[in-house]
């Protein structure tokens, strides 16, 4: 091949770049390892991490079964090593697959579209807020203190260097809902939207409709976040809001540290030109047969470039195709059972402790836990993670925990988590 | 000519999950409850419960089975074969990869888990950082970012916070006209003007151009390098000089990396701050579209905005330091994309520094290997040697009434996937060809069998390449009525 291209050495291939550019050294990486040899390293350190442990932790990230299903399909190469599905002839499955999803995530949150999902749930806000001030032409946005505190920080660090104020309005503090009486002080003709979470961080169930009443009477736009997905399988969708920006980690997404995770973005017709993101949709092909291919890409960065509506290239296909297997398996029966079992294993172990609010909770509630931390500590001597102490992100809410139950938790744990707690 | 990848083929039709469901079927089972039942809209209000999940699918376990291992099939792939899509690096993803990232302790942990008990994946993380500034050359590294957008953006937002650390943001950016279209969307994102710089007669930095544009209200040039035509911007160190002595910054788009590892480093060619694509140069999955991951790497003088949290030992220990009281703040929940991360890391591992270094020579070779295979039979309008990509223009077929676009879709009926089409925009009708290290000699010379063929196909029956492709499940897709009238979601007919 080398002398194909005339050259001597494979040396000479890289005479083009210029000296002082060039590396003056070998790489400071080891040498290159054996399979076995990966796969034991790897090991080591996994084992360095919490293996056998019962878990509480919820806030964001849940612990739900994953049916093997999902990683037999996800395994496949055919999804597994394609790329973006731009020549729609020869990637019809990707297509065919986000299709389906984008139509569940429509039948679960009650809006008109979806895009093929977005990186996660924290990047999901900022970019629903942005695409409310693009709808409004106003640059005002209000997010509840009870919307997830990461996903908080991440919206201002987009808003800073859009110019956006963003204002937070606060929460009950008997319920744990929003506080509607600081909305309607901060509500005004400037808002572009008023971003809310159910369940919110705490995991109580909002009034979304009340919520949207006021939004709407000053024409802002409700911009509606999730953190879990399970709760769609019961709660009443929330129909009444403009933009459904969420978390899909639930639905067989491994907690992995964090990620990678699959967000969502959804809206109602009108808006479809507006959202960001990659867009599927149904059309045919020469021979008149459905087809499906990528649309609307007039909105995006690569046709659009610095006039675009964001600058992301990809979706989270692989991730968001995990969900649409999960979502086709458990189906609309199953969806339901299993938010039923979240809500009633949570139940069982709020009605041990002693609860911080008193509005309605799906999968996790914060508990009053006098010293959070030594009740974490006395919890992982009996191998179990207690749940998330709220000063960190909520110095007021010093002394209590968030503690979620998922349909995995188990009635034993319960109980010792209620014994620690009450000894 | 029927050539030697492809034949026949039965392919199966499949209906989409809705018009196969049926009211009843389950794909699931859930234990009996081991706690007493809840009524849920006693739980929880009347108006807070939902009547159903109104036509979500209801099917059974060997149902969804069947359904996406059909439409798998309609799938084109990198385990099928070449992918020579330029800029876009698709390489084999190692099975081992997956592997790793699937043992129960990684894929399982919870972010907020103590950090007595997550030091294995801080570890995987601090270990990752170490390799990616080792091959990057620069100080400092975040690995937040969830794709190389992402990562393009936090770049910004870092030079940003510099400069307005210094007392001015300043309001422009500049993109060469070769640039990813990603680099001018993210500048307009992070609050700047973009400010397009023309390249020269070679392709390359206009120096005079840049010295003219650059000003004390220019914030950074992004450059990609190599550059989108293959080629290492030969005067990349002067133009760092330039922006430099005016006091702004040059920021590198990551995404020919591959072209570079073990090579070159940008921290030794000038730049400041660039981002990496993890699912390009490191071999993690595509997936059909992500997940990616977009580190970005830093010199020293950008390291205090980093997002937070940043990994620090303390001893023997590692730990989350949020106190960072100059960070941009963050620009993703928790610490970026764990899984994405783990697969990169063992990518370097089982190739260690030498490999690194080896798989970049063959990339590189695989390139040049083409461009003289194919430079008789394509107009090479650059004609000098590349780095890990090549382009080519379609003039002598568009002369012939066919295009860049229209030959790629006929390189589907050869077994392959199209090269990236009319990109960059400085190349009239571009093909875009990156071969990546992956590719034996047998893969390509199939390659260039095909291409070969085709443009002789432009030449004696150029309807077969204009109608391409024709031995597809789908033929040609309505990409028009799909946009004019969007059909975004199946409804119940």
């Amino acid at each position: 091949m080398l002398a194909v291209c005339g050259l001597q050495s494979a040396d000479e291939l890289f005479e083009q770049v210029p000296a002082a550019a060039r590396i003056d050294h070998a790489l400071k990486i080891a040498p290159g390892l054996s399979e076995y040899e990966i796969a034991d390293t790897f090991k080591a350190l996994a084992a360095k991490n919490a293996v056998g442990y019962a878990s509480f932790l919820g806030a964001g990230v849940y612990n739900h079964y994953r049916p093997v299903v999902v990683d037999s399909i996800v395994s496949r190469g055919e999804f597994l090593t394609s790329y973006t599905p731009y020549q729609s002839e020869i990637s019809q499955g990707t297509l065919t697959t986000i299709f389906e999803f984008q139509t569940m995530i429509c039948q679960l949150t009650g809006m008109d579209v979806a895009n093929a999902s977005m990186y996660d749930g924290s990047t999901a806000v900022p970019e629903a807020a942005m695409m409310a001030v693009r709808v409004t032409k106003r640059s005002r946005v209000l997010v509840a203190r009870s919307v997830h505190p990461e996903y908080r920080e991440v919206l201002a660090t987009y808003a800073k260097n859009q110019g956006l104020p963003v204002e937070e309005v606060g929460y009950d503090a008997e319920t744990g809902q929003l506080d509607l009486a600081d909305l309607d002080a901060k509500l005004n003709g400037e808002t572009a939207c008023v971003i809310i979470q159910s369940p919110n961080f705490f995991g109580i169930v909002e009034d979304t409709d009340a919520v949207a009443a006021r939004a709407h009477a000053l024409g802002a736009l409700l911009v509606y976040t999730f953190a879990e997905a399970v709760s769609l399988g019961l709660l009443e969708p929330p129909r009444a809001a403009d933009i459904v920006a969420g978390e899909l980690q639930s639905f067989a997404i491994s907690p992995s540290y964090g990620g990678p995770f699959a967000g969502i973005m959804a809206a109602k017709e009108k808006f479809i030109r507006q959202l960001p993101g990659r867009l599927v949709g149904e059309t045919k092909d020469t021979n008149g047969n459905r087809a499906f291919c990528l649309t609307l890409a007039t909105r995006e960065q690569h046709i659009r470039r610095e006039k675009a509506t964001s600058n992301i290239c990809t979706n989270q296909a692989l991730i968001a195709l995990m969900a649409t297997v999960f979502m086709e398996l458990y189906g609309k029966q199953g969806l339901r059972e299993l938010a039923t079992q979240n809500l009633a294993k949570s139940r069982y172990l709020e009605s041990k402790l002693k609860p911080r609010f008193t509005g309605p909770s799906f999968n996790e509630f914060v508990a009053v836990a006098g010293d959070p931390e030594e009740v974490n500590r006395q919890l992982l001597e009996k191998k179990i993670i207690g749940g998330l102490p709220l000063a960190k992100f909520y110095p007021e809410l010093a002394g209590t925990m968030l503690l979620c139950a998922t349909e995995m938790t188990k009635r034993a744990d319960m109980d010792t988590v209620a014994e620690v707690f009450t000894s | 000519m029927i050539p030697k990848k492809v034949r026949s083929h039965l392919v199966q039709n499949e209906d989409l999950i809705f018009e196969q469901s049926s009211p009843g079927k389950i794909g699931y089972q859930l234990p009996p409850l081991d706690v007493p039942e809840v009524d849920p809209v006693e739980a929880l209000g009347a108006g807070r419960v939902r009547a159903s999940i109104e036509d979500f699918p209801e099917v059974s376990e060997v149902e969804v089975i069947r359904h996406f291992t059909r439409l798998s099939t309609w799938n084109y792939a990198i385990d099928l074969g070449m992918y020579p899509l330029g800029s876009c690096t698709m390489k084999y993803n190692p099975r081992i990869n997956e592997a790793v990232a699937r043992i129960e302790g990684l894929a399982w942990a919870h972010p907020y888990q103590p950090e007595s008990l997550s030091q294995g994946a801080m570890e995987v993380t601090a270990r990752l950082e170490e390799a990616l500034l080792e091959i990057t050359g620069l100080d400092a590294i975040t690995l937040q970012p969830a794709a190389g957008a992402h990562g393009e953006l936090t770049g910004i937002l870092l030079v940003r916070a510099l400069l307005e650390a210094q007392g001015n943001p300043r309001k422009r950016i500049l993109t060469p006209d070769s640039a990813h279209g990603t680099n001018p969307a993210t500048a307009g994102i992070a609050g700047y003007e973009v400010q397009n710089i023309r390249s020269n007669d070679q392709g390359m930095i206009d120096l005079e151009e840049l010295a003219r544009a650059v000003d004390t209200d220019v914030a950074a040039l992004m450059v990609t390098n190599p550059n989108t035509l293959g080629v290492f911007e030969e005067n990349i160190v002067k133009a760092a000089d330039i922006l430099h002595a005016k006091g702004a910054m040059v920021y590198m788009d990551g995404a020919n990396m591959n072209a570079l590892v073990g090579i070159a480093r940008p921290g030794d060619f000038g730049i400041d701050v660039m981002h990496l694509n993890l699912h390009k140069t490191f071999s993690t999955p595509h997936g059909g579209g992500g997940p990616g991951s977009g580190p970005v790497a830093v010199k020293k003088h950008l390291e205090p905005f980093l997002p937070v949290p940043r990994l620090r030992r303390v001893g023997d220990l590692l730990t989350w330091d949020y106190d960072r009281p100059q960070s941009i703040g963050k620009v993703r929940a928790f610490y970026g994309n764990f899984g994405v991360l783990v697969r990169a890391l063992a990518y370097i591992y089982a190739h260690g520094g030498p490999g690194l270094r080896n798989a970049t020579v063959d990339a590189v070779l695989n390139a040049n290997y083409l461009r003289h295979k194919l430079r008789p039979y394509f107009e090479l309008p650059y004609d000098r040697p590349n780095m890990h990509e090549v382009v080519f223009s379609d003039d002598r077929q568009a002369a012939k009434g066919v295009r860049t676009g229209d030959m790629a879709k006929r390189l589907i009926d050869y077994g392959f996937h199209p090269y990236t089409v009319s990109f960059p925009l400085i190349v009239h009708g571009a093909l875009m060809i990156e071969p990546t290290e992956t590719e034996s000699k047998r893969e390509l010379d199939q390659f260039v069998e095909a291409m070969i063929s085709i443009a002789s196909e432009v030449d004696t029956e150029a309807e077969t390449v204009l109608k391409a492709p024709h031995m597809t499940r789908t033929t040609k897709v309505d990409e028009v009525t799909a946009a004019r009238k969007p059909i975004v979601r199946w409804q119940k007919g």
